[in-house]
């Protein structure tokens, strides 16, 4: 079994998250085991943001990639310890995420608000430390929301360029 | 169907033969896949009844943020408070369920269900809801996430008083918001070592989610606070009218009592919320309110499912269409 496993993984890793296409579930850090249990292949993943509405989209992915290499009967479940940090975006992720015109995140650790530490008394929401405009590099950009079309990104724009991006949250 | 025909669509198509699916629905249990028995010397009626409490919380207060949606001022805070929306109504349906299946092991315990009146005392859980009957219910299963948020009646509800009120303008918002996300994240922050694990993760998930809620609420108080006269009249008169809510979200309850190392003393946030609130309202220019807090009725107020007019409007629109077509799927 040990070899259908890595195959399924295989499989599971390259699904992609329906909110940021260019990313594999791999890329993300959502994926977080495939087992076979019983004979059949269980995939466990967890959600970024608690009320992100695409998991139930990416279960069905995932079960529906499977079948049609040949694991059929699957089972995805949800893991909500540890939670997901945008840290878990892998290099490769942030590439691609950098080629599709959107900022990835700065380490979590140093960038995200504290739970329960001091708090910021900012005019605008903007993250601790610079961010690289995806478009022409410049450091000079500036928070227009903190919230974005998903939960987790915020929009930025560029001080030299102009355009306006997407920031991955650190989170 | 060949890969290049996939769609998710298809998928949830042929796997619920219905073909009326659309993003968003489907809803499965958020916590399936995940150990959800009650640790040993855990109090399950009472770890039931305080995931209700934080889960009725976030269902209510997101329900009245949800109602801001295409009335707020500018784009931006239309995606802010959706998704501010989005993250509580998240935490909701995940400690929704876990008080409904810490409430199924309370049942499958008990022998005789019917005889065991003695579970409903002091927890509300079951208490003149009418559920148990095909539900499920006696099977020890207790009730799902949409049981408790479509099929429960006002006075089941435990969520805060706070949480119910309805907004008048967006400095009432903004100060509501300042005030729940804080206290919130106060409670939440204790609850990462909880004894009960199920709840120690939804609780660290959460903290991250309101720590962006407490800044967007703070921002927005200090620009309305520190702005123009006008918006610095509006801000304070918000402050004033929400403060008699404040009181209660510290008020010990008995349940949070029954959970030792499982659930955080209520009291124990204020100072945080204190210092927090103080901060803000000083970089706001604005005056600490000071109104009394709101009465209680009979010593009990919304931890006691005792509620203000507002949660009555807020459960209509909530549950109607449950309740109208009570077999429905989504």
């Amino acid at each position: 079994m040990t070899a259908d496993v890595a195959a399924a993984r295989q499989i599971a890793e390259a699904v992609t998250d329906p909110e940021l296409p260019m990313l594999t579930l791999a890329d993300l850090g959502i994926l977080r085991d495939v087992t076979c249990e019983n004979g059949h292949i269980v995939v466990t993943i967890t959600p970024t943001y608690s009320g992100c509405p695409a998991l139930r989209e990416i279960a069905c992915d995932l079960q529906h990639r499977l079948t049609l290499a040949g694991f059929a009967g699957s089972t995805v479940r949800t893991q909500i310890a540890p939670a997901w940090t945008s840290d878990w975006i892998t290099p490769d992720g942030r590439r691609k995420l950098h080629a599709a015109g959107i900022a990835p995140p700065n380490p979590a650790a140093a960038g995200a608000p504290p739970p329960r530490g001091p708090v910021p008394l900012n005019l605008i929401m903007a993250p601790r430390d610079p961010v690289a405009c995806p478009q022409c590099g410049s450091l000079d950009t500036a928070a227009t929301a903190a919230f974005g079309a998903t939960a987790c990104k915020a929009l930025l724009r560029c001080g030299t360029c102009h355009e306006p991006f997407e920031y991955v949250k650190e989170f | 169907m060949t890969d290049d025909e996939f769609t998710a669509y298809h998928d949830l198509a042929d796997e619920t033969g219905d073909h009326r699916w659309a993003f968003g629905t489907g809803f499965t249990d958020p916590l399936e896949g995940i150990d959800t028995s009650v640790p040993d010397g855990v109090n399950a009626a009472a770890l039931a009844a305080y995931c209700l409490m934080l889960g009725d919380d976030a269902l209510i207060y997101s329900h009245r943020l949800q109602q801001w949606m295409t009335r707020l001022p500018e784009l931006e805070e239309e995606t802010a408070i959706a998704n501010i929306a989005l993250d509580l109504l998240g935490q909701a349906r995940m400690l929704l369920a876990r008080a409904g299946r810490a409430e199924g092991a309370v049942l499958a315990e008990s022998t005789g269900l019917a005889e065991s009146t003695g579970l409903a005392e002091g927890t509300g859980l079951a208490e003149g809801t009418g559920l148990a009957e095909g539900t499920g219910l006696a099977e020890g299963t207790g009730r799902s996430e949409d049981q408790l948020a479509f099929f429960r009646l006002e006075k089941d509800f435990r969520n805060v008083r706070l949480a119910e009120h309805a907004d008048a303008d967006f400095a009432q918002l903004a100060g509501r918001l300042l005030i729940f996300s804080t206290w919130r994240l106060a409670l939440l922050g204790r609850l990462h070592d909880s004894r009960d694990p199920v709840l120690a993760a939804i609780a660290a998930k959460g903290a991250k989610e309101l720590a962006y809620h407490r800044d967007y609420a703070a921002q927005w108080v200090i620009r309305l606070g520190d702005g123009t006269e006008l918006s610095r009249t509006r801000m304070q008169a918000a402050l004033d009218t929400l403060w008699p809510l404040v009181d209660e979200l510290f008020r010990a309850d008995t349940v949070a009592g029954d959970l030792p190392g499982v659930a955080a003393d209520p009291a124990g946030l204020r100072a945080e919320f204190d210092d927090v609130l103080s901060t803000v309202l000083a970089a706001a220019t604005l005056d600490h309110p000071g109104a009394a807090p709101m009465a209680e009725v009979a010593g009990k107020c919304g931890r006691d499912g005792v509620h203000t007019e507002a949660l009555g409007y807020v459960l209509a629109e909530l549950q109607s269409v449950a309740r109208a077509h009570p077999d429905a799927a989504w």
